[in-house]
C-alpha cells in the first residue's frame, strides 16, 4: 500500500508520512498538552474540593460543597455519588444498601456510559498520574518490559475481586485497593498509603509499562465493560490517516488503535480507551478528534450512503 | 490427529496456568482482608454502627461520616493505623464522641452502615467504659469521681457507690459502670485525670462476660422459697445513723 516517493514514504491515502514534530512555539506546545493540562485540573481540582470540604469547611450557603471522597461523596449536602464498583462488591456480599447510596452510583455509572466509562481512569482517577509519570520516565529511560502480561488478565482480577466479596463477606477491591487508599489518604490524612502507590509507581516503571492501569486494575476492568456505551468517542478519519503510527506508540492502550476496527467504525469504540485524548494531540493529520458517537455514526452511513449513490450516478452520466 | 492432540493439550495447559494463578492471587489477597479484619475489635465506631461483619461490608469508606462531625472525633484508619483500612473510627482519649442529639455522623452515611433507625444518641452503643480498679483514683481512696461527673447519663451509666476500706473506718466512693446505659463516648477516658486513663472505652466482645442460663440468681426469681427469704431480710434490723456517727467521730480513725 505505501510507497516511496521523493518525500519519503507514502500513506496508503498517497499522502506522505509526516512523524510528530513539537511545536517550538510555547502556545503550540500548550495546545499539544492541552487534554493533560485539562485531565491534571480535573483531578487536582476535584481532589482539592474534597480536601477543602473537609478541612477548611468550604460550603457554600452553609452547605458543604463536596463532602467525601471518590468512593462515595455528597454535592452540596443533596446530590448523592458513589463509587459503583465498590457498590457492586458490597452488593456481592449480600448487604442490603441505603437507597442515597444507590441512587449516588446510578448517577456515577450514567455519567461515564455517557462520558466514556474509562473517562474517570484519565481525567478522575489520581492514581493515573503516577502512572502517567512512570510512563513518562520509562519512555526517557527506555526501560524495556520486564516479562509479558496479557491486558485481558484484568478481567480475572475483576471477576475475583467479585467471588472474593461473595466469599469474604467484604468488599474486596476496596480493602487493597491503591487507588482508594491514594484518594482517602490524600483528602483526610497521609498514613502509609503511599507504598502502596510507590508499588504501582515502580511496577508501572520498571516490570510492565501501563502495567497496573493497562492490565491489572479491576476498576478500570469495570469502567471499560461500561464504556462500550460510550457516547464522547475519539472519532477516526481514514481520509487523512497516513498509518504513522505516532498515536499507537504514545496510547496507554494502544489495542484500542486498532486501524481495522477504527477505519470500519469510524471511531475508537473499544470500551477501554480512556479518552485521554494523547492520540489527539499527537496526530499529525489531525486525523483524530473527540466527537459524539451518534454524530460519527450519522456521518459514517451518510459517507457510505454516497459511496452507494456514487456509482449509480456514475451508470446514469 | 496429532495436531489437534497438541493444541488440546496446550488448552488445557492454558486452562490450568490461568486457574492456579487465579487460586494463587485469590489465596494471598484473601489473606490480605482476614489480615485487616482480625483488627476490627479494636476500633471504636461511630454511633449507631452496625455489627462488626456488617459494618465491615457496608462501609464505602467514603468518610462523610468524618466531614459531618462537628468535634473531629472521627477519623479514616490509613493505611498502617491497625485497623480495617478507610473505616472510620474514632480515639476517646484523643476527641471523645459528644454524643450530638442529632447525630450528623449517621444521618451522612450514605449505605446504611450506620444504623439509619437510630434516633436517640443514648441508645447507641460504641463500646463499653471499663475501669482499672489498680490505677483508678477513686479506688485509692481519693474523692476523685470526675468520670461520673463528666458522663452525659451520669448516675445511670456511671454511679458512684460506697465500698468498704480495709485501713480506714472511712468507706471509699467508687465509680461503677453500668453496660445497660453506658454508650462508650469515651467522655469519660477523656476527662480521668491519671497519666494513662484507668477508664477505657472498648469493644464490648473484648471484655464483657455473660452468666448464662444455667445459673440461676436464686434473690431475683419470686419463688416461695425466696419469698421467704426476702421476709426475713426486711426484718433484719440496720444501725442507726446516730450510732454510725458516734463510730466515725470516736477513737482512732
Amino acid at each position: 500500500m505505501s510507497g516511496e516517493s521523493r518525500h519519503g514514504r507514502l500513506g496508503p491515502n498517497g499522502r506522505p508520512v509526516r512523524p510528530f514534530v513539537m511545536p517550538s512555539t510555547f502556545s503550540g506546545k500548550l495546545r499539544v498538552w492541552r487534554y493533560i493540562i485539562f485531565r491534571r485540573m480535573v483531578q487536582l481540582g476535584v481532589l482539592l474540593l474534597f480536601f477543602g470540604t473537609v478541612n477548611w469547611g468550604w460550603s457554600i450557603a452553609e452547605r458543604p460543597v463536596l463532602s467525601g471522597d471518590l468512593s462515595g461523596s455528597e454535592v452540596l449536602g443533596l446530590i448523592p455519588l458513589a463509587d459503583p464498583f465498590a457498590v457492586l462488591q458490597i452488593f456481592f456480599t449480600r448487604h442490603v444498601l441505603q437507597p442515597q447510596v444507590l441512587i449516588g452510583a446510578g448517577i456515577i455509572l450514567a455519567v461515564y456510559a455517557f462520558l466514556g466509562g474509562r473517562t474517570w481512569c484519565a481525567w478522575m482517577c489520581p492514581v493515573n498520574m503516577v502512572t502517567d509519570l512512570a510512563a513518562w520516565v520509562r519512555r526517557r529511560l527506555g526501560v524495556r518490559d520486564a516479562f509479558s502480561l496479557g491486558r485481558h488478565i484484568r478481567y480475572t482480577v475483576l471477576a475475583l475481586a467479585l467471588v472474593l466479596s461473595a466469599l469474604t463477606g467484604v468488599a474486596a477491591f476496596e480493602w487493597i485497593s491503591p487507588i482508594s487508599m491514594f484518594h482517602r489518604e490524600l483528602i483526610f490524612g497521609i498514613g502509609l498509603g503511599w507504598t502502596a502507590v510507590l508499588g504501582v509507581f515502580l511496577f508501572d516503571l520498571f516490570i510492565i509499562r501501563n502495567g497496573w492501569c493497562g492490565h491489572l486494575c479491576p476498576l478500570g476492568a469495570f469502567y471499560a465493560q461500561v464504556g462500550r456505551v460510550a457516547q464522547v468517542r475519539v472519532s477516526f478519519d481514514k481520509q487523512t490517516c497516513t498509518h504513522c503510527g505516532e498515536c499507537a506508540k504514545l496510547c496507554p492502550e494502544p489495542q484500542v488503535l486498532n486501524l481495522h476496527k477504527a477505519t470500519e467504525a469510524g471511531m475508537v469504540a473499544s470500551g477501554e480507551c480512556t479518552n485521554c485524548g494523547r492520540c489527539i494531540t499527537i496526530c499529525p493529520e489531525d486525523s483524530l478528534r473527540f466527537d459524539w458517537r451518534w454524530h460519527i455514526k450519522a456521518q459514517g452511513q451518510s459517507k457510505s450512503e454516497d459511496n452507494q449513490v456514487q456509482p449509480s450516478e456514475r451508470r446514469a452520466a | 490427529m496429532s495436531k489437534s492432540k497438541s493444541t488440546r493439550r496446550d488448552f488445557l495447559t492454558k486452562v490450568g496456568q490461568g486457574a492456579a494463578l487465579a487460586a494463587t492471587g485469590g489465596l494471598v489477597w484473601s489473606y490480605l482482608l482476614q489480615q485487616q479484619a482480625r483488627a476490627t475489635p479494636f476500633a471504636l465506631r461511630p454511633p449507631g454502627a452496625v455489627s462488626e461483619s456488617d459494618f465491615n461490608a457496608k462501609c464505602i469508606k467514603c468518610g462523610q461520616c468524618v466531614d459531618a462531625c462537628p468535634y473531629d472525633t472521627l477519623h479514616l484508619a490509613r493505611a498502617g493505623d491497625h485497623i480495617p483500612i478507610g473505616t472510620p473510627y474514632f480515639t476517646p482519649r484523643d476527641v471523645p464522641c459528644y454524643m450530638c442529639p442529632d447525630i450528623p455522623c449517621k444521618v451522612a452515611c450514605p449505605t446504611g452502615a450506620l444504623e439509619p433507625e437510630l434516633e436517640d444518641i443514648n441508645d447507641s452503643r460504641m463500646g463499653l467504659a471499663v475501669i482499672d480498679v489498680e490505677n483508678c483514683l477513686s479506688w485509692q481512696g481519693l474523692r476523685c469521681e470526675i468520670c461520673h461527673r463528666e458522663c452525659p447519663l451520669t448516675d445511670q451509666a456511671i454511679t458512684v457507690e460506697h465500698h468498704p476500706r480495709r485501713i480506714s473506718k472511712h468507706a471509699m466512693f467508687v465509680p461503677l459502670v453500668h453496660s445497660s446505659h453506658c454508650t462508650g463516648c469515651g467522655i469519660c477516658e477523656k476527662a480521668c485525670p491519671t497519666q494513662e486513663a484507668a477508664i477505657r472505652v472498648i469493644n464490648p466482645r473484648l471484655v464483657q462476660g455473660k452468666i448464662g442460663d444455667h445459673y440461676r440468681l436464686g434473690w431475683t426469681i419470686e419463688t416461695p422459697i425466696t419469698q421467704e427469704f426476702k421476709s426475713k431480710a426486711k426484718t433484719k434490723e440496720h444501725s442507726t445513723t446516730k450510732r454510725g456517727l458516734d463510730y466515725l467521730n470516736e477513737g482512732e480513725l
